[in-house]
């Protein structure tokens, strides 16, 4: 007798949990062959709400975590999406890819995990510094996380560019609000199953499937988000971001990278997202001791 | 039933026949309040009256002077950006803290209200218990927030809580007296009503759920259940009693359905901080946060607004 196949029901990841969406809303994406991708959320602005509520609860857990630990949790994610390789590779075929290029995607998401592990606990090293300054202070400057991390993730890809986003944003301890990819959502919902068994704590990555441009406004005027990581090259999309931003003032980090490429990661993509502390500590001149701090 | 300084003339009822509760319903008609949508003006007016409702309280053992008056400051700025907002009704604070805030408070109309009789576990002798709340009132107090004797209760000694309860309500002379059931430690809502009916027939002016220290706190159902007590003694007595659910209520959605329970338990009477409270730290800031994000149309941080 053949076997009724078990359908898997997208849902989006908030705060460590699947719910569907609040508005009940769906819709129907098809991949390259007119194929239906799936019965995908729609999400709304409650949505985001409601994530933007329980990244800012995971911030302040996440950024005290050790960075050391930190970078332990990121190679937690990279070894279960290595143990789950041939789900995405499958479902990135499915949405239109070919086996040998959906599986170099899969193979260099794990690769960039690994990478921005090991970065976490050595980049403030190279970022912050010792400032001479000509009073008796200790002057110090350090990075610390910006908060909340808007993510409007890469259109054209479905796991490299959601990876190559999410990861610098959290190394340095920042939680995240991200949309997925409007046209080719699958693997990032799997994603978010992913990182629910990698020891993530619930809220600092969170996951929306749905319309860009609707969700967008929200997000971009909500004054609990810091900052907000757009990749694409839409001019308007952008222009629109840096306004309706402007409220808060939020950072606005725009990359228009090609995420296959090797050179697309980088410490820099870390510290777009960190914001530097200058501390002045008193301390005791002794005798006109000719010391440079 | 003619009523004298708070207390009923008459003899109280037999407690051992308050009305048993049918929870299951209880929780039938709670859910439907929570299916009402506010939205707009109605949401607008509805969240100002939250704020005017509220007691904001700090109970805490590491509560300094300097907390108190913030506080107290905050009580009467809620948020200063935004002109035309209400005051909350009052503080409340610990016995120590009255005259403080009392002084703080001074010429705003906002009430000093203060916990009293070993709060919040009541554990002790009724001298020391009578001492605490005369030591508050004489500080200032216009409110007194007592707590009730849950082991006697539970160990079935009504006439105990009763005239403990009575005695108090004698000290408080003119402050006004809020009887705290601690209903997550009387664990059934049939102990909620007889303990809602004791506190009312020993003159209590308000009742009040919980302390906050103890979960579960004030949850719709226990809160409608002492409504539900309110307006039966109100048939039955024709004195009317306020409620002031406490613990928990942190939202302002939450708030929103409380407020929606009252009108549709008791009518539009008790809607007024004169008859209705809520007990709370955190709900003021949420309230504002939402007011704000109508006025303003977009989502609020916690960081534009001042420290519970």
């Amino acid at each position: 007798m053949d076997r009724l196949k078990v359908l898997k029901t997208y849902k989006i990841y908030i705060g460590g949990k699947f719910p569907r969406t609040e508005s009940g809303r769906f819709y129907t994406p098809k991949n390259y062959k007119g194929e239906l991708i799936g019965n995908i959320c729609l999400s709304s602005r409650k949505d985001v709400r409601n994530a933007v509520v329980a990244a800012r609860k995971a911030f302040g857990v996440w950024s005290e975590r050790a960075a050391f630990n930190r970078g332990q949790i990121l190679y937690r994610i990279a070894e279960m999406l290595e143990g789950r390789k041939s789900q995405f590779i499958e479902e990135i075929v499915f949405q239109g890819a070919t086996k040998a290029k959906a599986q170099a995607e899969v193979e260099l998401a794990i690769d960039r995990l690994i990478y921005y592990s090991g970065w976490c606990d050595k980049f403030s090293q190279i970022q912050g510094s010792i400032n001479p300054v000509a009073s008796s202070h200790f002057n110090f400057s350090v990075s610390e996380p910006m908060g909340v991390v808007g993510i409007l993730a890469d259109e054209s890809t479905s796991l490299i560019g959601l990876v190559s986003s999410i990861a610098p944003v959290i190394a340095s301890g920042n939680s995240c609000v991200v949309l997925a990819s409007e046209s080719l959502p699958l693997a990032a919902v799997t994603f978010s199953e992913v990182l629910n068994s990698s020891d993530v704590p619930g809220g600092v990555i969170n996951i929306l499937t749905g319309n860009h441009s609707e969700m967008m406004k929200p997000m971009a005027s909500h004054m609990d988000v810091n900052a907000i990581v757009y990749s694409g090259s839409d001019a308007e999309l952008i222009a629109s971001l840096r306004e309706t931003s402007v409220l808060n003032l939020k950072r606005i980090r725009t990359y228009s990278n090609d995420w296959m490429k090797a050179e697309s990661q980088g410490m820099h993509f870390i510290t777009d997202c960190t914001e530097i502390k200058t501390t002045w500590h008193p301390i005791e001149n002794i005798g006109g001791a000719t010391s440079s701090y | 039933m003619a009523k004298t300084n708070g207390v009923l003339n008459s003899a109280p009822p037999d407690f051992t026949q308050s009305p048993r509760i049918d929870k299951i319903g209880v929780e039938e008609r709670v859910s439907r309040f929570q299916k009402r949508s506010i939205k707009n003006e109605m949401k607008m007016q509805g969240l100002k009256m939250t704020l005017s409702m509220i007691d904001l309280t700090t109970l805490e053992g590491k509560d300094t002077p300097g907390k108190i008056k913030q506080i107290c400051y905050k009580a009467a700025h809620l948020h200063d950006i935004h002109p035309g907002l209400p005051a909350v009704a009052a503080v409340c604070v610990y016995p120590t803290m009255v005259a403080l805030a009392k002084k703080e408070l001074e010429g705003t109309g906002i009430n000093v209200a203060s916990v009293s009789t070993a709060f919040p576990s009541g554990q002790a002798p009724l001298e020391m218990k009578l001492a605490d709340t005369k030591f508050a009132v004489d500080s200032g107090a216009d409110e007194i927030d007592m707590v009730i004797s849950r082991g006697k209760y539970l160990s079935g000694e009504y006439n105990f809580v009763f005239d403990e309860i009575a005695a108090i309500k004698e000290i408080c002379g003119e402050a006004r007296l809020k009887v705290i059931l601690e209903t997550g430690e009387l664990v059934t809502l049939d102990n909620v009503r007889r303990a809602s009916d004791i506190a009312m027939y020993a003159g209590a002016d308000f009742i009040k759920t919980s302390t906050g220290k103890i979960q579960p706190a004030a949850t719709m159902q226990v809160t409608y259940t002492m409504l539900e007590a309110i307006r039966d003694f109100k048939l039955k007595t024709g004195i009317q009693v306020g409620m002031k659910p406490a613990g928990g209520i942190s939202n302002s959605k939450l708030a929103l359905h409380n407020l929606i329970m009252v009108k549709e338990v008791l009518g539009g009477e008790w809607l007024t901080n004169e008859w209705f409270r809520f007990g709370a730290s955190s709900l003021a800031n949420d309230v504002l946060m939402q007011i704000m994000k109508a006025e303003t149309g977009v989502y609020q941080s916690s960081d534009y607004f001042s420290i519970d």
